[in-house]
């Protein structure tokens, strides 16, 4: 598989959210306004890209050659725990202007589980480190396309008139199912499996 | 132990009052990746109450050893390892419904509801309260799960754990609209409204 499918695919075609149904807790959570949902969305793609690097080095120097595969879901995990903890220091302490704008959005990352998913992915479809990074970012931009996307429908329903039981989430449910309809029409293409 | 009226509020409010999918909206990639048919929303189910029950009982037990500043990595090593537990255990006695729950069966270890009960109950609480805590929000959890399941394989495929419902006609063409992905949103908002509508959780 070449690198531009493995892109295309993470991107729009096996879509984190709406074709995978990962990290749907962010999804709903922060896609209320648009600049909440762009913060989340370079965090995620930050994290995402060190977290694809860490694990698929650690997979392959440490854990696969010394027969320790069990440990990789406790493995990654902490990695990624550790590894939002780091981020967050590094940029209060050098680089505070990206921080005052990511920092509320960095802890929120760990229970994040499109970037622990994406690690697994990595392993699971043999990916080498060339094509493990293109499908971190494929996937870390589709996630941001569908919440930025989902967060400029969503302001606009703040405003619609709704009946009272449908309010809030139903209402994201059912938005997220119409623009979920759209992308079935990516399947067609081809994917990853 | 059923004769006192706490103890046994922990069992239930998990059941509809603090129902942790639909009042809480909380672990949601699950409830709608993995309920496909009924059989897999219930796979999924006994998986995370296998998780949820046992790292709630161990993590009460030794809540007095646990020094406060490093919980949550003490938390997250108890639960992945209960996870790499049932991990293993589907894979040698299920594959069939491995292979289906694929990623989602790892990613337990990042489900919400576990790492919040950990955090907001079996860390304040005793071995025996705690395992009830977890049992009621299991079934809240797995209920929900089979729902859905049972509901988009009877729509999508006309059946219920494979058990032919609707009729031959239906069966031919489904819609499978139930099963694919939009189906899901569309099923877990309708059961969302339902719910504001009955006004459980206030």
């Amino acid at each position: 598989m070449n690198n531009a499918k493995i892109f295309i695919a993470a991107f729009l075609v096996n879509n984190i959210i709406l074709m995978r149904f990962i990290g749907l807790c962010p999804f709903f959570g922060v896609s209320t306004s648009i600049s909440t949902a762009v913060g989340m969305s370079a965090a995620v793609l930050f994290v995402m890209l060190l977290a694809a690097w860490v694990s698929w080095v650690l997979y392959h120097v440490l854990l696969f050659p010394l027969g320790l595969v069990f440990l990789r879901t406790a493995v990654f995990i902490l990695v990624i725990a550790s590894l939002v903890q780091l981020v967050e220091m590094y940029l209060k302490k050098y680089l505070r202007n990206l921080y005052s704008a990511l920092g509320i959005y960095l802890p929120l990352i760990t229970t994040n589980c499109a970037i622990l998913a994406v690690t697994f992915f990595n392993i699971n479809y043999k990916f080498n480190l060339l094509q493990a990074t293109i499908f971190a970012l494929g996937t870390a931009l589709g996630f941001a396309l569908v919440i930025i996307l989902f967060a400029t429908i969503r302001e606009r329903l703040e405003d619609a008139p709704i009946s009272p039981a449908f309010k809030g989430y139903p209402i994201a449910f059912i938005g997220a199912a119409l623009v979920s309809l759209a992308f079935m029409g990516f399947t067609a293409l081809f994917g990853i499996s | 132990m059923n004769n006192h009226p706490s103890r046994l509020s922990y069992l239930t409010s998990g059941i509809i009052k603090e129902n942790p999918i639909l009042i809480l909206m909380i672990g949601l990639c699950p409830t709608l990746a993995t309920t496909v048919t009924a059989r897999d929303g219930l796979g999924m189910g006994v998986a995370a109450s296998f998780v949820l029950i046992c790292s709630n009982v161990v993590i009460s037990a030794i809540r007095r050893l646990v020094p406060d500043s490093v919980r949550i990595p003490i938390f997250i090593i108890v639960i992945s390892t209960f996870v790499t537990i049932i991990d293993y255990v589907m894979q040698a006695y299920q594959p069939d419904l491995y292979r289906v729950l694929g990623v989602f069966v790892p990613l337990i270890v990042v489900n919400c509801i576990i790492l919040g009960r950990a955090e907001a109950f079996a860390y304040h609480h005793g071995i025996i309260d705690s395992f009830l805590d977890g049992l009621g929000k299991s079934i809240g959890f797995g209920s929900v799960l089979f729902v859905m399941g049972a509901l988009r394989e009877l729509f999508g495929n006309g059946t219920i754990l494979n058990y032919p419902l609707l009729p031959t006609a239906y069966r031919t063409s489904p819609m499978l609209f139930a099963i694919f992905p939009p189906g899901a949103f569309f099923l877990i908002g309708l059961l969302k409204a339902l719910v504001n509508k009955l006004g459980w959780g206030r």
